[in-house]
C-alpha cells in the first residue's frame, strides 16, 4: 500500500534522515536521560515505516539495506557479547559494566562501555522486529 | 560460577540467534539447533555436579548486590529442571529432524524452540519474582508462535485460548507480584523469604498464596483451569507438543514449589486442603477426560492434567504436614521464622520430605514419559498421516518396535513396576499413607487403573486391530483431515532418527527406573533444601542472612554487599 501524495513524498525525503539521526541522538543520551536503545529503535524504525508509507515497501527495504531479521539477529548477539565482556575478559558476573576510554583523533576521548553496546544491540533489536511486522504486514 | 549459572539461558539465546541469521540455510540451522541443545544439556550437567558438590550456589547478574539486582541462583531442584531442559533440548531437536516438515521448519521453528528453552532455563535459576514473570512472558511469546506455526485453522483456534488464559494468568501474576513488593519491599525471592514471615497479617498471606496458586495453577493446567490445555495441544505437531507437555506445565509446577517452599512457606492448613482437593480432581477429571477421548494426542493432553495433579499432591502432602508442625498454623509464623534450624527440623515430619521428594521424581518421570507419548504418536502421524485411532491399526504388524517403545513408555506412565512412574508414584502414595491422606491416595491409585485402561486403549484400537478398510471408514463417518501434517511429509523418511530418540527416552525411563535409589537420594536431597530453605538464603544474601537480625531492615543489604566477593 503506497499513499501517492508528493507533499507526504518531500516530507519524508527531509523526515527520514532527521528521525534517524534522532533515534541515535536518543540512543547515546538514553545513559543517564530519557531515550536509550528501546525509544531509539523504535524511532528508527517510524522512519522505515515512514518510508514505506510514502514510496512503497521495497524502497523501505533499499533503505535498510539488510534483512530487517539480520538487524533482529545481530542486535541480540550484540547484546549477548555486552554481557558476556565482563564474565569472559574479566572474570566478574555476567552484565557487569565494563568501561574504556579511548583517545580519537580530532574527538578527544570517547569512554565506551559495555552498557552502551548492550542498549545498541537493544537498538538494532527493536528496529529489526518492528521493521519486519510493518514491513511483512504492509506486503500482505 | 556466574558463567555457569547463565551458561543454561546464553546457550540457547545465542543458538536462537545464529538461528536468525542463518534464516536461509536450513541444514545449518539444524547443525546450530542440535548444538545449542548439547550446549544446553552440558551446562546443566556441570552446574549439577557443582551444586551436588557445594550447595546452592548464586550470582548476582552485574554485579549488583542481592536485594537490589537480579541474582542468578541454582539448588538441587532447578539443577535437576534444567537437566530434563537440557535432555528434552537435545531429543526434540534430533526428532525434529524428521518430524517437524519442511514448511514449518522453514519458518523459524528452530530459532523459537531455542528462544523457549532460553526462557525455561531462566525461569528455573533465577531469584528474582519479577524476573521469574519476565521468563513466563519470554516463554509465553515463543510457545505461542510455536504453536500457531504452520497457520492452520485449528492451530489459530487453540493457540487464542493459550493465550487468553496465560494473560489472565500473568495479570495475576502481576498483581501478586505487586501486592508482595508492597507488603514486603523486596522481589528478590531469598530476601522474600526472609521478609514475608516476619509479616503478621495472616489473611493478607493466604490470599497472597492463593493469587499465586491460581496464577501459576493456570499455567501448570491443574482443575478448574486446564480446558486449555486439551484445546491448544492437539493442534500444533505432536513434536511442539511433546515439548510443552514435557516442559511448559513443568515451569507452572516448578514456580509453585518453589513459592511455596520459600516465600508461602507459613500458610495455614486451609491452604493445602484447598490444593490437595485441587490435585485429586485434577488427576480424576483429567483421567476421565483421556477415557472418552478417541485420538492419539487428546487422549495424551487429557493424562498430561491428570499428572500434574500427581505432582502437586506431594506439595500439597508436604505443606499440610508442614502447617500441622506448625503451632497455631500461621499465627504464629514469625516466632517459628525466627526459631533457630535445630527446632524448624524437629517440626518437619520424615513423610514430608518423602512427599516433596516424590514429587520432584514425578515431575522428572513425566517429562521423560510424557514427551515421548506425544514423539510415539509423532511417528504415527508421520507414518500414516492420522492420529484418529478409529482410522488406525496394524502398526504392531507393520512397525514392532514402535509397538514395544510404546507399550514400555506407557506402562511406566501407568506405573506397573521397574520403570520410573512405579517409583514416582510409590513414593508420593507410601508418604500420603503415611500423612493419613486417605483420599487422596484412593483417587491416586484408581487414576493409575484408569491411565492403564486409555493406554492399553491406545495400544488396541491403533497397534493391534486390522486397519479397517475405506468402505468402513465412510460408513463411520468422515474425519477431518489433519492439519499438523503437510501432505508432502507424510511417508517413512526420516523415521529412523525419530525411532532412535524414542528408543533413547524409553530406555532413560526404565534406567532411571533401575537407578531408583541414587535417584531417590538425589531427590530427597532436593526435597531437603526446599524445606530448610536456610542455605538457599545464605547463598543469595550472603553467610549472615536468614538469622532472626536480618529481619531488620539494613542487616540483608550490609551483609550481601559483603558477601558479594567471595561468592564469585
Amino acid at each position: 500500500m503506497i499513499i501517492r501524495s508528493v507533499i507526504l513524498q518531500s516530507a519524508t525525503r527531509l523526515l527520514v534522515p532527521l528521525l534517524v539521526l534522532l533515534s541515535v541522538a536518543a540512543l547515546l543520551r538514553g545513559h543517564n536521560a530519557p531515550g536509550g536503545g528501546f525509544v531509539g529503535g523504535l524511532i528508527a524504525a517510524a522512519a522505515v515505516v515512514l518510508q514505506a508509507y510514502s514510496c512503497g515497501s521495497p524502497s523501505a527495504r533499499r533503505l535498510l539495506v539488510l534483512d530487517p531479521r539480520t538487524y533482529l539477529g545481530i542486535g541480540l548477539l550484540v547484546a549477548i557479547i555486552s554481557g558476556l565482556w565482563a564474565p569472559l575478559l574479566h572474570g566478574q558476573p555476567v552484565f557487569t559494566g565494563v568501561w574504556g576510554t579511548f583517545a580519537v583523533p580530532a574527538v578527544g576521548e570517547l569512554k565506551i562501555g559495555t552498557p552502551v553496546t548492550f542498549d545498541i544491540g537493544v537498538y538494532l533489536t527493536v528496529l529489526g522486529v518492528v521493521a519486519s511486522m510493518a514491513l511483512e504486514l504492509l506486503e500482505d | 560460577m556466574s558463567l555457569l549459572l547463565a551458561a543454561p539461558i546464553l546457550i540457547p539465546l545465542t543458538a536462537a540467534v545464529l538461528c536468525v541469521l542463518a534464516w536461509r540455510h536450513r541444514t545449518l540451522q539444524r547443525g546450530i539447533s542440535i548444538a545449542g541443545a548439547a550446549g544446553l544439556l552440558a551446562s546443566a550437567v556441570a552446574l549439577f555436579q557443582q551444586v551436588s558438590a557445594s550447595g546452592p550456589v548464586a550470582s548476582q547478574m552485574g554485579n549488583w548486590p542481592a536485594p537490589f539486582g537480579i541474582t542468578l541462583v541454582a539448588d538441587t531442584l532447578a539443577c535437576i529442571m534444567l537437566l530434563i531442559n537440557g535432555f528434552l533440548a537435545v531429543c526434540i531437536v534430533l526428532f525434529s529432524l524428521g518430524g517437524i516438515g519442511q514448511r514449518r521448519e522453514a519458518g523459524g521453528y528452530h530459532a523459537l524452540v531455542h528462544g523457549m528453552l532460553a526462557a525455561v532455563s531462566g525461569a528455573f535459576v533465577t531469584g528474582d519474582i519479577f524476573n521469574l514473570y519476565v521468563w513466563f512472558e519470554v516463554m509465553l511469546m515463543a510457545s505461542f508462535v510455536l504453536m500457531t506455526l504452520g497457520g492452520q485453522r485449528g492451530q489459530l483456534e487453540g493457540a487464542t485460548k493459550y493465550v487468553t488464559l496465560s494473560l489472565i494468568s500473568s495479570m495475576l501474576f502481576l498483581s501478586g507480584v505487586g501486592v508482595l513488593y508492597a507488603v514486603t519491599g523486596t522481589l528478590n525471592m531469598a530476601d522474600l523469604a526472609v521478609k514475608f514471615a516476619a509479616v503478621e497479617n495472616s489473611a493478607l498471606a493466604v490470599s497472597l498464596g492463593l493469587l499465586f496458586f491460581v496464577s501459576f495453577g493456570i499455567k501448570a493446567a491443574v482443575f478448574p483451569m486446564f480446558f486449555w490445555l486439551p484445546a491448544s495441544y492437539q493442534t500444533p505437531p505432536p513434536v511442539i507438543a511433546a515439548l510443552f507437555a514435557g516442559l511448559l506445565s513443568k515451569v507452572g509446577i516448578y514456580a509453585i514449589i518453589r513459592t511455596f517452599t520459600l516465600i508461602f512457606s507459613h500458610e495455614p492448613q486451609m491452604v493445602y486442603t484447598i490444593m490437595l482437593a485441587v490435585s485429586g480432581l485434577t488427576m480424576v477429571i483429567g483421567v476421565f477426560g483421556a477415557a472418552v477421548q478417541t485420538e492419539i494426542r487428546r487422549i495424551l493432553a487429557f493424562h498430561s492434567v491428570s499428572q500434574i495433579g500427581y505432582m502437586l499432591m506431594g506439595l500439597a502432602v508436604t505443606g499440610a504436614a508442614v502447617a500441622d508442625g506448625l503451632p497455631g498454623g500461621s499465627v504464629a509464623a514469625g516466632a517459628s521464622a525466627s526459631a533457630s534450624t535445630s527446632a524448624v527440623n524437629a517440626a518437619i515430619p520424615e513423610f514430608a520430605v518423602m512427599a516433596l521428594a516424590g514429587t520432584v521424581l514425578f515431575l522428572v518421570h513425566h517429562a521423560i514419559v510424557k514427551t515421548n507419548l506425544f514423539l510415539v504418536g509423532g511417528i504415527v502421524l508421520k507414518l500414516r498421516g492420522t492420529t484418529v485411532l478409529a482410522r488406525l491399526g496394524d502398526l504392531y504388524l507393520t512397525r514392532p518396535w514402535l509397538a514395544v517403545l510404546f507399550m514400555v513408555t506407557a506402562m511406566s506412565l501407568a506405573g506397573v513396576p521397574v520403570a520410573t512412574g512405579f517409583w514416582a508414584k510409590l513414593v508420593l502414595v507410601r508418604a500420603g499413607l503415611a500423612g493419613g491422606e486417605w483420599i487422596i491416595v484412593a483417587a491416586a491409585l484408581g487414576t493409575g487403573v484408569l491411565t492403564l485402561y486409555s493406554m492399553t486403549k491406545i495400544w488396541s484400537e491403533a497397534f493391534w486391530k486390522v486397519t479397517p478398510d475405506a468402505a468402513d471408514l465412510a460408513a463411520a463417518g468422515q474425519h477431518p483431515t489433519d492439519e499438523a501434517i503437510d501432505a508432502a511429509d507424510i511417508g517413512p523418511r526420516g523415521v529412523p532418527i525419530m525411532m532412535t530418540v524414542v528408543a533413547v527416552m524409553a530406555v532413560a525411563t526404565v534406567a532411571l527406573g533401575v537407578l531408583a535409589g541414587p535417584c531417590y537420594r538425589v531427590a530427597e536431597r532436593a526435597a531437603r533444601e526446599l524445606l530448610e530453605p536456610q542455605a538457599y538464603i545464605r547463598a543469595v544474601l550472603g553467610p549472615t542472612a536468614g538469622r532472626p537480625a536480618s529481619a531488620s531492615e539494613p542487616a540483608p543489604a550490609a551483609a550481601s554487599a559483603g558477601g558479594v566477593p567471595s561468592q564469585r
